[in-house]
């Protein structure tokens, strides 16, 4: 075995061993902010260099415990999963930083820290991981930790949406469970490589579309797919925004993620059916997704109805299920990822600038802070789709291949909610940046950002301007970063590509 | 014994599915544990019963010979089980809190995070 294949599962264990030693540091904060801030960014350094050694030697799979293949616990790196990876480590580490600048003594003091490198474990494990039941496994890892960052600080609000969060995904979970049992009864195996090779030879079609059907619903409740996604407005704008800004980014794209690898790796025949119910839903996705963000007046709640609707835009890409829709899709999760979490930053920082994130209230930042507002700008105008920003390849991609499908309603609404989407981040942008703060708020509202120390100033502006960068950049080097998503999808939908270097070649 | 698991496995669905759509926490709790054990069930259930064959290698032979009951879904439920247990622990706790905060326990009454703010 190859050495190199090891490397897998530092994306695991070093999150693991992070948030073990800051628990030992419990009533040192600043120490557990070492920890954290070290810890983030080598596993920033191990995900480069995982993506790196997939690009240039193709797929790294390591065997837990040595047991072999279907057997055993199968640890994979595939393209996709590597991308995800180098994503998820990219928003861990700007994360840890801006939590420095926001997050309050009471939290920090409660295992803020340890929870999230918890939460990057869950999320890592997720998209590394080659079996079903192990998937389960660390859905539930990545959901426990979300749940406790989610009502840290037990305020009203927090705990309203926590109960609506958590009963809807332990709802999704006992799904999750029940599917990979039935999957089991009939297949015998739940190594996804293993059921790639199996499950176009199985007789019980019927059972097997119920089962894909059954895992349809439980990702599309992680993902906020139509009509699956109401938890997700009701509870995403109640804890602090770093917590936001890291379940935006992250935690809806771990079940586009399981839903792509399901559709195209691991039932690769039963795709037909579930495209027209995928195509329709990305659709409806879209649509109420803008239709919500476009009433709210709430910065936050008007971004957490965005991720909804820019939801759809990856599964109508899943949908259209041809090599270029499907690298669209990629490239649209890894932009997604970037420019949501962005956005979910700086309306923090409007938030401490201006006092509130009722966008009624809110007003000047553009006057005070010119140069938040063009980061504010390059992130909005990138989610909208205005090149030469990465939204505008991400959307041409996914539009183009709707076009050459002939999906031509749903390419239609793409465009559309493409078009909503702008006007509600103009809404942002006039509301907040550029008319005048009233007066009546604005005395009574301490510009909380003007108090803080020039270091502390730092660790909030600094993610924000290298998130803002990775817009620009993905959108001018867009070449080079979509070569890499198509060989993704290319390797995606040829499931040889996935059994051989799991199960070896026999038979 | 398959047709009656599938039975209490059915009842254990219906009586989840129905507590969880109360309006009062407490059977919220009660109707998410029961979904928890029927899934377990389930699993359980669709990896084949077999009775009193558990799955040890004979003495004196290297494989597993004729009929055996499959140890892997228990090993499955097992882990489910723990996942769950502390998940629905997680649960209570979070509802209790809830309820000393808020003051309430119905569900109804929690819309504040879905309404629009007033004009």
């Amino acid at each position: 075995m190859n050495q190199i294949n090891q490397i897998i599962i530092i994306p695991v264990l070093l999150p693991l061993a992070s948030a073990i030693a800051m628990i030992f540091f419990r009533r040192s904060v600043p120490l557990q902010r070492i920890i954290g801030l070290v810890s983030s960014t080598l596993m920033l350094a191990a995900a480069v260099w995982i993506l790196g050694a997939v690009i240039s030697g193709g797929m790294l799979t390591m065997q837990a415990g040595g047991w072999r293949a279907p057997f055993g616990i199968t640890l994979v790196a595939d393209l996709l999963s590597a991308v995800m990876i180098a994503a998820s480590a990219l928003i861990g580490l700007t994360t840890v930083i801006y939590s420095f600048a926001v997050i309050d003594k009471e939290r920090e003091k409660f295992f803020y820290y340890p929870l999230l490198q918890l939460l990057m474990m869950g999320i890592n494990g997720a998209f590394l991981t080659g079996d079903v039941f192990n998937l389960y496994v660390w859905f539930e890892v990545m959901l426990i930790s979300s749940f406790v960052l989610l009502v840290l600080g037990g305020t009203p609000a927090q705990l309203e949406g926590a109960i609506k969060y958590v009963t809807i995904n332990l709802l999704s979970s006992s799904v999750f469970l029940a599917a990979a049992g039935i999957l089991y009864g009939i297949a015998g195996t739940l190594n996804m490589a293993d059921l790639a090779r199996i499950s176009p030879q199985l007789e019980q079609k019927e059972l097997l579309a119920i089962v894909s059907i059954l895992f349809m619903i439980t990702f599309g409740v992680k993902a906020a797919v139509f009509p699956f996604f109401f938890w997700l407005p009701a509870s995403y704008h109640t804890p602090p925004i770093p917590v936001a800004a890291i379940f935006s980014g992250l935690l809806t794209k771990v079940g586009v993620y399981a839903l792509i690898r399901f559709f195209t790796t691991v039932f690769p025949h039963e795709s037909g059916f579930i495209n027209g119910v995928l195509l329709v839903a990305s659709a409806l996705t879209m649509l109420i997704g803008v239709l919500g963000a476009v009433a709210q007046y709430d910065i936050r709640k008007l971004l957490s109805f965005h991720i909804v609707s820019q939801i759809g835009y990856m599964i109508f890409g899943l949908a259209l299920h041809s090599p270029l829709a499907i690298a669209g899709a990629l490239f649209y999760i890894v932009h997604n990822i970037i420019a949501k979490t962005n956005l979910f930053y700086i309306s923090g920082m409007i938030e401490r600038i201006t006092g509130t994130f009722d966008l009624k209230k809110s007003g000047g930042v553009y006057a005070r802070y010119p140069f938040v507002a063009v980061l504010f700008l390059v992130s909005a105008l990138a989610l909208a789709g205005i090149p030469p920003l990465s939204g505008f390849w991400a959307k041409f991609v996914v539009i183009k291949a709707g076009l050459g499908a002939e999906e031509y309603i749903v390419t239609g609404v793409a465009i559309f909610v493409s078009l909503l989407t702008l006007f509600s981040m103009m809404k942002i942008w006039n509301e907040a940046f550029w008319k005048e703060q009233p007066q009546t708020v604005a005395a009574d509202a301490p510009n909380r950002y003007a108090s803080m120390g020039t270091a502390g100033k730092l660790m909030l502006v600094s993610p924000v301007i290298l998130l803002a960068l990775a817009s620009i950049l993905f959108g001018i080097f867009f070449e080079p970063v979509f070569r890499i998503a198509e060989s993704a999808a290319v390797q995606l939908l040829d499931p040889e590509s996935y059994i051989t270097p799991i199960l070896g070649r026999k038979e | 014994m398959t047709f009656l698991l599938a039975l209490v496995i059915g009842c254990l669905y219906a009586a989840g599915i129905f507590l969880i759509l109360r309006r009062s926490m407490v059977k919220v709790i009660f109707g998410l544990i029961l979904l928890g054990h029927a899934a377990n069930l389930l699993i359980f259930t669709v990896g084949r019963l077999t009775k009193g064959v558990p799955a040890f290698v004979p003495e004196g032979s290297a494989v597993l010979g004729g009929e055996f009951a499959d140890p892997l879904p228990q090993a499955l439920i097992l882990t489910a089980i723990v996942i769950g247990f502390g998940v629905q622990a997680f649960t209570i706790v979070l509802f209790k809190r809830t309820w000393l905060t808020l003051g309430t326990e119905d569900l109804d009454l929690m819309k504040k995070t879905d309404e629009l703010p007033r004009e």
